[in-house]
């Protein structure tokens, strides 16, 4: 299995970090699952061949941790924060517009692949709440007029 | 990139690199970065700790534990190597002020663990940010960089003839690896599962070595201590509660942000002057102080001084220094369902008074704001909480505990208001079966 050279030199000067192998293991699985989408069974297979480890203790290790999958998500995946400092300043309605517009509902994914939606937990933005994760990108201090813009800026980049 | 707020009552001392560029390497020299380093270089392990120890910092991730102490139970000889680990899985709902340090002063987190690993005679350091925070880590991989390129991290530091090396390592999404013991499992590349206490960390942590774990911000405050003294840092606060801390105000004020007052700093000030008040007019109904696991105070309690002994006198705790503000159009049922439901999803599941506990209070609590509650529901959810109390090998079964019982002491009526299929009275019609809709 290939993954970039980035990721290959970020792993091999990984290993030298600690005194065990599996050590790499959580941050390792993320980088990979960016760069594959998802972690599959061939990804799941490389990574425990590689780091002396079954596949079911990686895949013990992948089930205890939100932000991985072993399913496809949308290319954008919106991650919706509803936790308390969130719900104070509106985002349910956040979630609400997000479903309307996208009409898939929390861990659906559109027809067209391009975004999955997930209520999540705090992401530690809430003195800009409410807030919302496309990925990795944070954007804050939302309303739904402000999300609607956010969507329809990842659907233009999607497109492209 | 989160917004940066000011106030005229804030000392600036962790922020004071904030929005200054400091995420580069010559900045952050220029700001007189790095020197405090070089200073602990020069000084007696145990008059590091010392320092440390009577400046009165305390463990900013929310246990308050002296700083200085927790190092001291590192022992001196280990035939294990020791190791440094700087918790930055920030992830208590109400918290997001170990984002600002690492987006904008890295280098002070670096310099804090290279302190620590001198007072304790370790020679490596993790950095541990959780997973979420991708674009911090990127800045944070290259501030260990430039530290290396510059011989401030590795071989012969500062030609002073310790080695140090420093590496940061990511999470992957859970709040249960911000507990010491879990984040060294994560560490490990386990779930992140708590470990039986004693042995502590301090004796027994990391691959079986002595390790000192403190918080982000605790860490990069060890610098300030060093530069300044402890006399001086320790004055900034009240008795035993040194220096500063970022407070995250969050919820219905007119300027929420992160703000760095002094322990001791005053709550109802910081409501109604620093974070600007309730908005369009509407009263103060009751206030989270230090994240969401600390007991809610009502409007009548919060004219007390923000330090952890003040707090615990007050029967909550100053906690994370997340400031959540609930104005009078918050139903508390509500409130306390998201955040049992928090702890119901973070719960991993290893002790059965937590994984069982947080279910059943999500499932009353679901119930009872649905209109479905029964009056025997009330004490039963409280007698529940009770008996998760110190029942779990790691805090987040009081976590989910404390504040469950406190919102049911404090706010009991708004309870009884919801009961014989009473419809929530804070929503508007229609508005909790949607709720329902959105539960895990």
């Amino acid at each position: 299995m290939r993954f970039s050279d980035q990721f290959e030199s970020r792993f091999s000067e990984m290993l030298t970090h600690y005194p065990t192998k599996r050590s790499v293991l959580v941050p390792t699985l993320l980088y990979a699952q960016d760069e594959v989408g998802h972690l599959s069974a061939e990804l799941i297979a490389e990574l425990a061949q590689r780091l002396d480890l079954t596949e079911l203790e990686v895949r013990n290790v992948i089930s205890y941790y939100s932000m991985l999958t072993t399913k496809p998500r949308g290319k954008y995946n919106l991650q919706v924060c509803t936790n308390i400092s969130c719900m104070l300043r509106g985002a349910e309605e956040i979630f609400d517009r997000c479903r309307q517009r996208l009409d898939i509902a929390h861990k659906g994914t559109t027809a067209d692949g391009l975004f999955s939606l997930e209520e999540v937990e705090c992401i530690g933005a809430c003195s800009w709440a409410p807030a919302v994760q496309v990925n990795y990108e944070f954007h804050e201090n939302l309303t739904p007029e402000k999300m609607d813009r956010v969507l329809d800026e990842y659907k233009n980049r999607g497109m492209q | 990139m989160a917004d940066l707020v000011s106030h005229p009552d804030e000392v600036k001392i962790v922020s004071k690199r904030f929005g200054k560029g400091a995420t580069g390497i010559d900045r952050y020299l220029e700001l007189d970065g790095y020197k405090a380093v070089q200073k602990a270089l020069g000084m007696q392990a145990d008059a590091i700790i010392n320092e440390v120890k009577n400046s009165g910092l305390r463990g900013r991730g929310g246990a308050g534990f002296n700083t200085g102490i927790k190092w001291s139970f590192v022992p001196k000889q280990s035939a294990k190597p020791k190791y440094v680990l700087c918790n930055g899985d920030e992830s208590e709902p109400g918290t997001c002020k170990d984002r600002l340090i690492f987006e904008h002063d890295p280098h002070a987190v670096i310099e804090g663990v290279v302190i620590a690993g001198i007072a304790v005679g370790s020679h490596t350091g993790y950095i541990y940010i959780r997973g979420e925070y991708r674009y911090l880590s990127n800045i944070m991989q290259q501030a260990i960089k430039d530290a290396y390129a510059r011989g401030f991290l590795g071989k012969n530091i500062f030609g002073s003839g310790y080695d140090f090396d420093v590496y940061w390592h990511g999470g992957a999404g859970a709040y249960e690896v911000g507990e010491e013991s879990a984040l060294m499992e994560s560490l490990e590349g386990k779930r992140g599962i708590p470990r039986i206490r004693p042995p502590f960390p301090a004796v027994v942590g990391l691959w079986g070595g002595p390790t000192v774990i403190n918080n982000a911000e605790t860490l990069a405050s060890v610098p300030h201590v060093i530069l300044g003294g402890a006399e001086w840092y320790a004055s900034l606060g009240p008795a035993k509660n040194g220096g500063t801390r970022l407070f995250c105000l969050s919820g219905h004020l007119n300027r929420p942000g992160v703000y760095e007052l002094p322990m001791g700093y005053n709550l109802k000030k910081m409501i109604h002057e620093v974070g600007g008040g309730i908005p369009d007019g509407r009263n103060l109904k009751a206030v989270v102080p230090g994240g969401s696991s600390t007991p809610v105070l009502t409007a009548d309690e919060i004219d007390v001084a923000m330090d952890f002994d003040s707090m615990m006198k007050a029967g909550s705790m100053l906690g994370s220094g997340g400031v959540v503000v609930l104005d009078e159009t918050t139903c508390i049922v509500k409130f306390a369902l998201r955040t049992i439901k928090f702890y119901q999803h973070e719960s991993c599941g290893w002790c059965i008074p937590c994984r069982e506990g947080t279910d059943w209070l999500k499932k009353t609590l679901t119930r009872f704001h649905a209109g479905g509650g029964l009056k025997k529901d009330i004490d039963n959810m409280y007698y529940l909480s009770e008996n998760m109390l110190g029942r779990t090998f790691c805090p987040l079964g009081d976590a989910a505990a404390m504040p469950t019982m406190a919102f049911i002491k404090k706010f009991r009526k708004e309870f009884e208001d919801h009961l014989e299929g009473r419809p929530c009275p804070f929503e508007k019609e229609g508005a909790v079966e949607q709720l329902a809709v959105l539960s895990h």
